[in-house]
């Protein structure tokens, strides 16, 4: 089980409110992401859950029980760290067996468990060495096998994969999908990169200035963001934002069109603007249109193949019913 | 970016690197050879020395004679190996709760702790030797554990703190998380992880006790007497013995050079800690 809860949970550093008052309802078995950019207090409300920084108020629940101010070992939570902060000192196999050392798990149960681990992590021949002779994707299978061990209720990632690179990242982020499968466990996973949330989360919950703007799934964070901090922070690139007449005309102070619900042609459409830097992707070309008269940069996603140059004339046309509409105070208008 | 280096810049820093070794390395050697001259020829000019007399064991069979090298030498061991581990077992903790629960003051306090170096040691001589009077602790290797243990407190605490430093906060996270207590945090994370660093302040300690003179000079007399007595009695008002004093200088300083040689890696690293990352 890992039903977690938290009920007007706050946090103050000293005279500092990093996070005030907040609640959130994370079910048995849900995969969910806190995402928002650094210092949006996402790691804090991990900490917090995890116990190892003291809530200045407030509640957390874990499976209906009072956790507030339980220690972290009595919480039955583990946490994968973003440095996945391994024992150098010891062996890969006497850190995966550490916790259930603690644990007074009895012999035959920790190899057994350890073996399983290493076999789901492909670690099986990299048990006798040192954290120090692995590589950093090694590196966070092994702190992922310390978790697994131990069976906890739910597991806390934060920002595992952002120190790995790239192409390895793409792997973990399928490890980590995988494995959330197959155990079927509550977890709760930190980043500040959208395309991690989009792509693993059930439910995310995207945080600025320690405020939920908004949890959903990732298609409803995409099709109906509440805010136009959210519609912002969704998506790559990123919406492309209209005040001023054009936004009165659809009876909005400020409209929103996704660089992908844009149509371009070199011969006509509502809006005509100048092409400026284009990157090729190769399946997709990302097109920064200036001189539209609606906001400085227009990003358009368009062919792969389409031809154009720096320079040249270009028509935009959004999908009318893909237009996101927001008031003065940046909410959306449904 | 990396500075070209010509073969003729290298061979140049090369020989100045060399001379200054010889240099800050000269007395020892100089030492060496008299210790194995006559008190005569030792006193000659440097040239003749070198190339126009004998060599002999004399002196050190003389100083062995005339005075007992193995009591000055349990002497060292005792105080210096004494003082290191008493002022470890105050360092530890003191270093550990600034380094892991820092405060407001924990700097000044560190800074504090080391300006008590900064005062010359002769300004303290006269209260210190009248409390170890009064305590009777005067020519005694229990004095001399505490002073010197007193004296190198701040360097100890100084290290240690910087090591600990050292220590990723997020390890000792991961341990609470996987449920280790903290008697357990410390047992099986926190000391392996600090054993080299405890390791090196050791080793350096007992180097700086071993080779302290004023308080062991001025402090004893007889019987607590270590190796630096054993040479300063050889430079008396009797008159100069070039050769004994630097054969009881060589048996002063040898076991503490072959320790330090053959721990010098350790050593280098210690001292270096946190100044490279």
């Amino acid at each position: 089980m890992g039903r977690i809860q938290l009920k007007q949970v706050k946090k103050a550093f000293g005279d500092v409110t990093v996070i005030p008052p907040l609640d959130l309802e994370i079910e048995d078995g849900e995969f969910v992401v806190f995402v928002g950019p650094s210092g949006c207090g996402k790691s804090t409300l991990l900490r917090l859950i995890a116990g190892l920084e003291d809530v200045t108020g407030g509640v957390i629940e874990i499976d209906g029980a009072d956790a507030t101010g339980l220690p972290p070992a009595k919480r039955g939570l583990a946490m994968v760290f973003q440095s996945y902060a391994l024992y150098p000192h010891m062996s890969v196999r006497k850190n995966i067996a550490f916790p259930m050392k603690m644990a007074g798990v009895p012999q035959d149960e920790q190899e057994k468990r350890i073996s399983d681990a290493a076999r789901a992590l492909n670690l099986t021949d990299y048990l006798d060495r040192r954290p120090g002779q692995l590589s950093g994707g090694q590196r966070q299978r092994v702190a992922i096998g310390r978790a697994i061990v131990r069976e906890p209720s739910a597991f806390l990632f934060d920002e595992p994969l952002s120190n790995l690179d790239a192409a390895l990242r793409v792997g973990m982020r399928m490890e980590i999908s995988e494995l959330h499968e197959k155990l079927e466990t509550t977890m709760i996973y930190v980043t500040h990169d959208q395309v991690e949330a989009m792509t693993m989360a059930d439910k995310i919950v995207v945080l600025q200035a320690g405020v939920v703007e908004q949890v959903g799934t990732p298609l409803d964070l995409y099709r109906a963001p509440q805010n136009r901090f959210v519609a912002g922070f969704i998506g790559s690139p990123k919406m492309n934002f209209i005040e001023g007449p054009e936004a009165a005309n659809h009876g909005a102070h400020a409209i929103g069109i996704r660089p992908e619900h844009l149509d371009a042609s070199t011969e006509s459409g509502a809006w005509k603007g100048r092409v400026g830097v284009s990157e090729h992707l190769g399946s997709d070309t990302f097109l920064h249109v200036h001189d539209t008269g609606l906001a400085e940069t227009m990003t358009v996603r368009v062919d792969g193949e389409f031809g154009l140059h720096a320079g040249d004339d270009v028509w935009l046309t959004p999908d009318p019913d893909k237009i996101h509409k927001f008031d003065a105070k940046g909410l959306r208008i449904t | 970016m990396a500075r070209a280096v010509t073969p003729s810049r290298k061979a140049f820093t090369t020989v100045v690197a060399g001379l200054l070794g010889l240099m800050m390395f000269f007395p020892v050697l100089w030492i060496f050879i008299l210790s194995f001259k006559s008190e005569g020829d030792a006193i000659k000019a440097p040239m003749e020395i070198l190339f126009n007399t004998g060599w002999t064991t004399e002196s050190y069979g003389a100083v062995q004679e005339r005075s007992d090298y193995f009591k000055h030498f349990w002497n060292s061991v005792i105080i210096s190996v004494g003082s290191t581990v008493l002022g470890l077992a105050v360092a530890i903790p003191a270093a550990w709760a600034m380094a892991f629960v820092p405060g407001k003051r924990t700097k000044d306090v560190l800074m504090w702790m080391l300006s008590t170096k900064m005062l010359p040691p002769v300004g303290v001589l006269v209260p210190i030797y009248l409390i170890f009077r009064d305590l009777g602790l005067l020519d005694s290797r229990v004095g001399l554990v505490f002073v010197l243990m007193m004296i190198n407190l701040p360097i100890i605490i100084w290290m240690l703190y910087t090591y600990f430093r050292e220590i990723p906060g997020e390890i000792l996270e991961a341990a609470r998380m996987d449920g280790a207590s903290l008697r357990n945090e410390v047992i099986y994370v926190l000391t392996p992880m600090a054993v080299p660093g405890m390791a090196s302040t050791m080793l350096l300690n007992v180097i700086l006790a071993w080779n302290e003179a004023f308080w062991t000079l001025n402090l004893t007399a007889a019987n607590a007497a270590p190796l630096t007595a054993f040479i300063a009695s050889y430079s008396s008002p009797e008159g100069l013995f070039y050769a004994k004093l630097s054969a009881a200088s060589v048996m002063a300083i040898a076991p503490i050079l072959i320790m330090g040689w053959f721990s010098q890696k350790q050593l280098v690293r210690g001292l270096t800690f946190g100044a490279v990352k």
